[in-house]
């Protein structure tokens, strides 16, 4: 066809970029031929800033990294510096914080689908999936007071200890919220054009994945159970019987179903960590004024977005004199040029989606 | 001249030409309304609520907004075919309504009123010529645009468009020979008398049709030269203000002739269900007219109750829809409709 190839500009300013992403997208008629992301619209700083500021002062930033699962940030960030500080904490206050962590993995994939359905044209898929999240915004709303930016962990432990409202209330999250991932099951599962626009489309193979550096569940979609939670146990996530779901296919339909069914696995250990939820101390105390003994940690968590790691360098002071941040989303746009090659332009916003990225924590 | 003369040649005649314009603008106002109401109910939303009752007055409100905004045309753009397109789509689907009838005609004293402006032998052909015109303005306005997102609304457009006639003509064909006839009005008026509707006697014909004229109309799931989360806006990414507001209605307009369409064609028009069901016979003491708004209203719901529910297609799934299932499928109705009526 006497049409030429042609350069697109996807975003900054685009309905489905998510955020500030812009992607120069080379396309022949509408087969993709090349897809590069242009990030650094959402820079504010944040590596630099932390260096200025005390080691409480930094849990803040840390919600406007991943600003869907603000508890995940905050968790990492915290987990590396107790590490750092050699501090065991209590039993109870890691349950508070599994059930912390994995409500907010239920609304960060709950989103997630919700944006990934919505971009292939299914509105409706996306409210459902929204209802859901707000019944878990409104959990932290109680417990924190925070719906967004939740401010939910603290270094030493976790700022408030989970009252009768609270459980109530994620306990008829836990209720409600299996019925509405079968309605969006129902309406997407086994509906052909869905199938049509997920099988098959942004495949990636393990090994590719693995060079790649891909995590959370774009890799376990690929067939690669990896999962921190199980493969390197923090926050005692070894107490509790959960799996891990894995799929082969490395598609975007696969990405979809691992998503779905580590909610169902999310609303099971928050189950059996409100069932078993020890008595006792629910934080340490932890001099305001923290000073940390010189030396340097790394340590990773499970987001809902992949791995999500903290770097921190210690020089004795209470500033840190680094913070390095291993972010999930960071590392899986890199993948996006290989998957989309040679998929239609329409598939773009569709395996974007599946990657679940949030541009807060890419451009830091 | 008589005053009556003058009131039956000159003044019923214009007032059914504003009618014309007035009544698909009208319905553009309701299916406004109910779309967003209805997706918002679906969705578990509450919708637009406050601007008139039941927030019946946004359309209006918004069309308003969309009055007093600026009118923005691109620099590199071809101002002549830009401002023209967005009249030309209107024009087409507007025009086509002189065609359809809106109810059987009746006697008031000596004069007789008919329901439509234009009665002509061949309107099912002007009706469908006409409303594929409005595909020309959607090329011309993505390519005025001189931007790369209308460029590509708008050749899926001529793709989407040009696959769809065809199962469209095919199935249409079938009526047309059932009837006899392709004066819309005949094809009513065929179906009464106790004779089945042509969408229960020919359903292969009725779900073709329906599924072409979502595709031809540009709505979800086939909505494609517009897709949102692709192409920005499509074809219209580059209007702002009343020019945006004739596509935006020219689409709705659209929606409703093509509904009118399928009522027309497959389920009696203004006819009343159940003619020979004795006890239920009260029901042809409601005028024609409003259980032709009943059923047409009914086909709008379901244009968004689909656009609730399902995905968006995607482009090659769009083509290999029309050419490898509808148009075979269209063909083989044809001929098999053809078979029948000859061994019968």
């Amino acid at each position: 066809m006497a049409f030429k190839e042609i350069e697109l500009n996807m975003g900054p300013q685009h309905p489905s970029t998510h955020g500030v992403l812009r992607l120069k997208v080379t396309v022949d008629n509408e087969v993709v031929l090349k897809v590069e992301p242009i990030i650094g619209y959402l820079h504010r700083g944040m590596e630099k800033l932390w260096e200025n500021a005390t080691y409480p002062q930094i849990l803040p930033f840390t919600d406007r990294l991943d600003y869907l699962a603000a508890v995940s940030n905050n968790l990492a960030y915290v987990l590396a510096v107790e590490k750092l500080m050699g501090v065991e904490i209590p039993k109870r206050a890691q349950y508070i914080r599994v059930i912390l962590a994995e409500l907010q993995r239920l609304a960060s994939h709950l989103s997630a689908v919700g944006f990934m359905a919505n971009e292939m044209g299914a509105v409706s898929v996306l409210l459902y999936c929204f209802q859901s999240r707000e019944g878990i915004m409104d959990i932290f709303e109680n417990y924190t007071g925070g719906r967004l930016m939740v401010h939910g962990v603290r270094i030493g432990g976790v700022p408030f200890d989970l009252d009768e409202d609270v459980t109530g209330l994620i306990r008829r999250s836990l209720a409600e919220i299996p019925g509405r991932i079968k309605d969006i099951e129902g309406l997407l599962n086994e509906n052909r054009i869905w199938e049509h626009r997920t099988r098959g489309i942004g495949v990636i193979k393990p090994e590719d994945a693995f060079a790649l550096g891909l995590t959370g569940p774009a890799l376990r979609a690929t067939g690669f159970a990896w999962d921190i939670r199980k493969n390197i146990p923090y926050c005692s996530y070894e107490d509790f019987d959960f799996e891990v779901p894995v799929l082969a296919g490395g598609d975007v339909y696969d990405r979809y179903l691992v998503r779905m069914e580590e909610m169902r696995q999310s609303m099971r250990i928050i189950e059996q960590a409100l069932d078993r939820l020890p008595q006792g101390e629910f934080r340490l105390r932890v001099p305001r004024l923290l000073k940390i003994p010189p030396g340097e940690v790394f340590h990773t968590v499970e987001a809902p977005k992949g791995e999500l790691g903290f770097y921190i360098k210690s020089d004795g002071t209470d500033k840190p004199e680094r913070v390095k941040m291993k972010s999930p989303s960071f590392i899986n746009l890199q993948s996006l040029e290989l998957m989309c090659k040679g998929n239609l332009f329409s598939d773009i916003v569709g395996i974007l989606g599946s990657l679940d990225i949030v541009l807060g924590e890419i451009d830091k | 001249m008589r005053a009556e003369t003058w009131i039956f040649e000159f003044l019923i005649p214009v007032a059914k030409i504003i009618a014309v314009i007035l009544y698909p603008m009208i319905m553009v106002i309701v299916m406004i309304w109910l779309e967003r109401r209805v997706v918002a109910w679906i969705q578990g939303r509450v919708g637009p609520n406050r601007v008139g009752f039941q927030g019946l007055l946004q359309p209006i409100a918004d069309a308003l907004k969309l009055f007093f905004k600026e009118d923005i045309i691109p620099k590199e753009a071809d101002a002549f075919l830009f401002n023209i397109s967005p009249p030309l789509v209107m024009f087409s689907s507007l025009l086509a309504f002189c065609f359809v009838p809106l109810g059987e005609s009746f006697r008031v004293g000596g004069y007789t009123l008919n329901l439509w402006v234009a009665d002509s032998p061949v309107g099912l052909l002007l009706v469908l010529g006409l409303s594929a015109i409005g595909v020309f303005g959607i090329i011309f306005g993505g390519w005025a645009s001189n931007s790369k997102y209308p460029l590509m609304g708008a050749l899926r457009s001529v793709v989407q468009v040009l696959s769809y006639e065809i199962p469209i003509g095919l199935t249409v064909l079938t009526v047309v020979f059932f009837s006899g006839s392709i004066d819309l009005i005949e094809i009513v008026n065929h179906q009464q008398h106790g004779r089945v509707w042509f969408g229960f006697m020919l359903p292969v014909s009725f779900v073709v049709f329906w599924i072409s004229g979502i595709a031809e109309t540009n709505r979800a799931p086939f909505d494609l030269p517009e897709a949102e989360s692709e192409l920005v806006a499509g074809y219209h990414t580059e209007y702002s203000g009343l020019k945006f507001a004739y596509f935006y209605i020219a689409e709705y307009t659209h929606m409703v002739l093509v509904s009118s369409l399928v009522v027309i064609l497959f389920f009696g028009g203004w006819l009343p269900p159940f003619p020979n069901v004795r006890f239920l016979s009260f029901l042809g003491w409601i005028p024609g007219f409003v259980w032709y708004l009943i059923k047409i209203m009914f086909f709008l719901y379901v244009y968004v109750w689909i656009r609730a529910t399902l995905p968006r297609y995607r482009f090659d799934a769009l083509i290999k829809l029309a050419w490898k299932w509808l148009v075979p499928l269209s063909l083989a109705n044809l001929f098999v409709v053809v078979a029948l009526k000859y061994l019968l």
